[in-house]
């Protein structure tokens, strides 16, 4: 889709490389929409704090999150621990920051796992279209209609709290959208021009679909990357929940929410600072998503 | 259409039969066993056990004899776990009570959900407009597991309104359904307004108002089927959706569900309880979805072209 400046120009036939390269400002633009879109700019920065918070946080306060101070105790917030300390007198505050660090690795990589296997899939499937296309979607829709979280489940119960596994798990369930996405993207590009060129180029399969194609579909993969973030951390704090997330002595934010709830009765703290904390996070990242599809006008299925 | 709903029902058929397959073999294969939990038996009673439930027989053999018990008599077999009883006695005690809470969160979804999304629609970017959109973002950021603890925290422990945890009176269910269709409800919400305002700035809406049509009858009678489209696809997610949040929801509330059971027959390895459930919950997902796809159909034609 050409961005609206590209449709502007006098003429289309004679372009200097100065006018192409305006006609493709599509990032400029869509940045532009970003930054009006209040509520996602928070989301943005407030990701970024969070996400600085999390990976440097933990080398200013050292082994806070694990120190033990057994005749502490629980204490409300005060000025020694912000956010107050838990049973065991760990301090709250350097526990939730060692929790979303975990939280974030585990949505990072998950993602990463269901962006590559979204990616080449759809592209594979839309790329060679007819009845492939038609068997692995017709897979991708089966799939769909599967109760997966319960194999997410009977697998996290059967082979230990393995994270490695718990990565390739989720991402395993998450990477339905991403592939129908792609694929829709790649099927439109693909008796497009430039498409056509590099075929009478020569150029093989997977160089044409990775160097030509997906590049020119950023846009919405970007989009749903973002999406997927918070979908996957979510079903982390699921299983940590239902204690099959990551184990004592590592925390993630959802244990850290099961933790708070088993004693929240006396404690009410416990529960409610790693809640919110997670709650804002999920509320940044869905919000942020929400911008950049608005911002690079991506015509995607909401679910 | 009615070729269309047999073609489905034909396509769920060997779906169904390969998760069956898959998971029978899955279990088989994963260490421990349903008796290793038990303290310190001795061989010759974990083989009489093994004997007495058909483990001893070639993999092969089990799994044709627990298919053909289940296709012919429906027969999910004994629980390993439960001594004396069977799958079938187990899900017919336990899942009433899930059925239940899924249907007030389906219903608490729905009538939150259609409401605020609805009024949502109304005046857009006024105060009507606000306070649904947010009531409903705020929803969409609070996983169940924090909102229920929330709920709990405050209405029961601080208010007194509610028991904190059972399944006893009537009253036992508002928290339970509040908290798992809460989520939904949000959701819907946003769907619903979204679906809405596409529908009332068409030009057939126009015309409606041209002619004199009262607001309600533009509302409820104009837009309502078309801006419900949204909806009605995102009922299929959110029943699986709504099934897997039990288990937690079960949790937290002390709920006797069907849920609860499952998280605890897969520690176990209660192989057959564990099959059973999973075959249940399976057949529930893809027969909901189904009746949703059939729903989408009726509401709007033009899918039946595609």
């Amino acid at each position: 889709m050409l961005s609206p400046s590209a449709e502007k120009l006098p003429s289309s036939i004679s372009l200097s490389p100065d006018e192409i390269e305006k006609g493709t400002s599509l990032w400029k633009d869509a940045w532009l929409r970003l930054k009006k879109n209040h509520l996602a700019l928070f989301g943005g920065i407030f990701i970024l704090i969070f996400f600085t918070l999390c990976v440097l946080g933990p080398f200013f306060l050292g082994e806070e999150y694990r120190i033990q101070r057994t005749n502490l105790g629980a204490t409300s917030p005060s000025l020694d621990h912000w956010l107050g300390t838990d049973i065991l007198g760990r301090d709250m505050f350097a526990r939730i920051l060692y929790g979303g660090r975990i939280s974030l690795a585990v949505g990072l990589s998950a993602t990463f796992v269901s962006l590559t296997i979204g990616v080449t899939y759809g592209a594979i499937s839309g790329f060679f279209g007819g009845k492939t296309d038609a068997f692995m979607m017709r897979l991708v829709d089966i799939l769909y209609a599967l109760p997966f979280t319960i194999f997410v489940i009977l697998l996290m119960v059967f082979f230990g709290q393995n994270i490695i596994l718990l990565f390739v798990a989720i991402g395993a369930v998450e990477w339905l959208t991403m592939a129908r996405i792609v694929r829709g993207q790649i099927l439109s590009l693909r008796k497009q021009e430039f498409i056509e060129a590099a075929h009478s180029l020569g150029l093989g399969t997977p160089r044409i679909i990775f160097r030509h194609m997906i590049p020119n579909i950023l846009g919405p993969v970007i989009v749903y990357t973002t999406l997927t973030i918070p979908a996957v951390m979510l079903l982390e704090a699921f299983l940590s929940f239902l204690g099959l997330g990551v184990q004592a002595p590592m925390s993630s934010l959802g244990s850290l929410i099961k933790d708070g709830a088993d004693k929240m009765e006396e404690f009410s703290w416990l529960l409610i600072f790693p809640g919110f904390a997670f709650a804002l996070t999920l509320f940044s990242l869905n919000f942020l998503g929400d911008g950049l599809r608005d911002a690079l006008d991506v015509r995607a299925s909401k679910d | 259409m009615i070729r269309y709903i047999t073609g489905r029902i034909f396509q769920a058929i060997p779906v169904l039969l390969i998760l069956i397959t898959v998971t029978f073999f899955m279990l088989r294969f994963v260490p421990g066993g349903p008796f290793t939990a038990e303290k310190a038996i001795t061989p010759e009673v974990l083989r009489n056990l093994e004997a007495h439930y058909g483990m001893d027989k070639p993999l092969l053999n089990q799994y044709l004899s627990y298919m053909g018990n289940l296709l012919f008599h429906g027969d999910f077999g004994p629980s390993f776990k439960y001594s004396n009883r069977t799958v079938n006695e187990i899900i017919a005690q336990k899942l009433p009570v899930s059925l239940e809470l899924g249907a007030w969160s389906l219903a608490v979804a729905l009538f939150l959900g259609l409401s605020l999304g609805i009024l949502a629609s109304l005046k857009p970017n006024s105060w009507l407009d606000y306070i649904p959109s947010t009531i409903s973002m705020v929803g969409i950021c609070l996983p169940t597991f924090v909102l229920g603890p929330l709920l709990v925290l405050f209405c029961s422990i601080k208010m007194g309104w509610f028991n904190a945890s059972g399944w006893f009176d009537p009253i036992d269910r508002v928290l339970p359904a509040l908290t798992l269709g809460g989520y939904y409800a949000a959701y819907i919400a946003r769907l619903t307004r979204g679906g809405m305002r596409e529908v009332l700035s068409q030009d057939f809406i126009r015309t409606a108002r041209a002619k004199g049509a009262s607001e309600t009858r533009v509302i409820l009678k104009h837009s309502l089927k078309g801006g419900l489209l949204p909806v009605v696809s995102f009922l299929g997610p959110a029943v699986a959706g709504i099934i897997s949040g039990s288990f937690v929801i079960e949790t937290i509330f002390q709920v006797p569900g069907l849920g609860r059971e499952f998280v605890n027959s897969a520690f176990n390895r209660d192989y057959t309880l564990v099959l059973g459930t999973v075959i249940l919950y399976a057949t529930l997902i893809i027969v909901f979805n189904l009746l949703v796809d059939i729903v989408q159909v009726w509401l709007n034609p033009k899918l039946k072209f595609e």
